[in-house]
C-alpha cells in the first residue's frame, strides 16, 4: 500500500517533469519585443533610402476638412496678406497665452523674449535679427508674420513643419501684443497698469 | 566492528554541501536579478555614441532652447518627434557653419539622406506609450528623461520597467506638477505639498480609481 502512494506521487512528479520547459520558452519572446511593424523614425529595409517615416509626396494637403486655399492656411485673402485672423481663431486671453508660449519655444531663440532681435542664438551667431518693433514690422498686415512663419524669409527657415497653422495665428497675434509693449504711451496706461510696469511684472 | 562505508566527516561535508548547493542557487538568483537591473543590462546612464556628438546640456542648458524647438511633436502626438536635419539646419545654416563635427548635418541636408542616430529608449512594441497625454496631465519631461538639460552625449535615465511606469499610474500625486512647469528642467517634486498635487491631480481629471493601472492602457 504504501509502496504504491510512492509511486503514484513519483508517476506524478515525472508527468510534471516538462514544467521547468516553460522558464526556457518564456526567456525566448524576443518577437513579441521587436514586432513586424513600423514605429516613427524606424529603419525600414524596404523603403531604397532606408526610412520607415517617408516624406509625402509634393502638394500634399492634410486629410480634414481644411480648405488648402483659405486665408487659415496661407495668411492671405484673395492673393494679398490678410490683415485680420481668419475666421477660425478667436482672438482673445488663451490666444495669445498660446501665442506666447509657442513664441517662446520657436522664435525666442532668435528673436528674443521681447522681440527686439536679441535672442540667444543671434547673439552666440554672431548675426543680425532684425528687430519686431521697427516701424515697417509695425505696419504690416498680421498675415504677413504668418506667411514669413510658413515660407521663411531670409535666412530664416520654414517652420510649416514644426508649427500649426492655428499656432502660427496664435504667434502672430502674439507679435502684435509684443510690438504693443515695446511702443505704448505711457499716459494711456491705467494706474493698475502702471503699478504692474514699475513692479517688472 | 563492521566496515565503514563513509569516513567520519562525511555527515558534515554533506550538511555543508546541502547549505553550499542552496547559497549557490540563492546566488545566482540574486546575480541575475542584480545583472537586471543594472546599467549593464538596462543601459541607465550610458551614454551611447552618435554620428554627431550632440550636446543636450549645450542646447538646453546654456542656450535655453525649449524641448518644443527640435521635439515638436510632443504635445500633439504619441512621438515626442525627432528633429529632422531641416531643424539643425535652421540654426547651423548661420552658426557653426564650418565646423568639422556638424558635416555630417550638412551632408544630410544637400542630399536629403537621414542622419541616422543611436536610439536611446526602446520601448517593447507591445507597450503603446504616447507623450502628449503625459505632458496634458502635467508629466513634466525630466519625470522620466532625468536631468537630461545636464547630459553631454543623452543617456536612458530609467529602464522603463513595468513596475515603474505603474508606480506613477498607481500614484500620479508623487510625480505631477502644474502644467506650465512641464518644460522645466529643475521643478522639485516637492515644491507643492502633498494636498497640492493631490488638487492637481483632480483638476487635470486624472482618474484615481485604479483605471490607470489596467492592462489595457498600456498594451493594446
Amino acid at each position: 500500500m504504501k509502496y504504491s502512494i510512492r509511486q503514484s506521487i513519483l508517476a506524478r512528479v515525472v508527468r510534471l517533469a516538462w514544467l521547468p520547459l516553460c522558464l526556457v520558452l518564456v526567456a525566448c519572446h524576443v518577437d513579441m519585443y521587436d514586432q513586424p511593424k513600423y514605429k516613427p523614425n524606424d529603419v525600414s529595409n524596404f523603403f531604397p533610402d532606408g526610412r520607415a517615416m517617408q516624406p509625402p509626396p509634393a502638394n500634399t494637403v492634410p486629410l480634414n476638412s481644411y480648405n488648402p486655399n483659405s486665408p487659415l492656411m496661407t495668411g492671405r485673402v484673395e492673393g494679398q496678406l490678410a490683415d485680420q485672423l481668419p475666421p477660425e481663431i478667436k482672438l482673445d486671453a488663451a490666444l495669445l497665452a498660446h501665442g506666447q508660449s509657442r513664441y517662446n519655444a520657436f522664435c525666442a531663440p532668435c528673436h528674443g523674449l521681447v522681440g527686439d532681435g536679441q535672442g540667444v542664438i543671434a547673439y552666440r551667431g554672431p548675426m543680425t535679427v532684425p528687430s519686431l518693433h521697427q516701424d515697417r514690422l509695425r505696419t504690416v498686415p498680421i498675415g504677413y508674420f504668418f506667411d514669413v512663419i510658413t515660407n521663411g524669409i531670409g535666412r530664416m527657415y520654414s517652420y510649416a513643419a514644426r508649427i500649426p497653422p492655428e499656432d502660427r495665428w496664435a504667434i502672430a497675434a502674439y507679435i502684435r501684443a509684443l510690438q504693443l509693449s515695446q511702443n505704448t504711451d505711457v499716459a494711456l496706461l491705467s494706474e493698475a497698469e502702471l503699478e504692474r510696469v514699475k513692479a517688472g511684472r | 566492528m563492521s566496515a565503514q562505508i563513509f569516513p567520519r566527516n562525511a555527515n558534515a561535508i554533506f550538511l555543508a554541501s546541502l547549505f553550499g548547493l542552496v547559497m549557490l542557487i540563492v546566488g545566482t538568483i540574486a546575480a541575475m536579478v542584480g545583472f537586471y537591473l543594472s546599467p549593464w543590462y538596462t543601459d541607465v546612464g550610458v551614454a551611447k555614441a552618435q554620428p554627431v556628438p550632440f550636446s543636450h546640456k549645450h542646447h538646453v542648458s546654456e542656450l535655453k532652447i525649449d524641448c518644443r524647438y527640435c521635439h515638436a511633436t510632443v504635445e500633439k502626438a504619441a512621438h515626442a518627434g525627432f528633429p529632422a536635419t531641416e531643424t539643425c539646419m535652421s540654426c547651423h545654416s548661420q552658426v557653426w557653419t564650418t565646423s568639422p563635427l556638424l558635416e555630417v548635418v550638412r551632408t544630410s541636408y544637400q542630399t536629403g539622406e537621414p542622419v541616422v542616430w543611436n536610439r536611446i529608449y526602446d520601448l517593447p512594441d507591445f507597450v503603446y506609450f504616447n507623450h502628449s497625454i503625459h505632458i496634458a496631465k502635467g508629466i513634466g519631461c525630466s519625470s522620466c528623461h532625468g536631468r537630461i538639460d545636464q547630459q553631454q552625449l543623452a543617456a536612458k535615465a530609467q529602464p522603463l520597467y513595468m513596475g515603474w511606469c505603474l508606480g506613477c499610474h498607481r500614484a500620479p500625486e508623487d510625480h505631477i506638477r502644474p502644467r506650465e512647469e512641464v518644460f522645466n528642467m529643475e521643478w522639485d517634486v516637492n515644491s507643492l505639498s502633498l494636498a497640492e498635487r493631490q488638487q492637481l491631480v483632480k483638476e487635470y481629471q486624472i482618474p484615481t480609481d485604479g483605471r490607470l493601472t489596467n492592462c489595457f492602457v498600456c498594451h493594446r
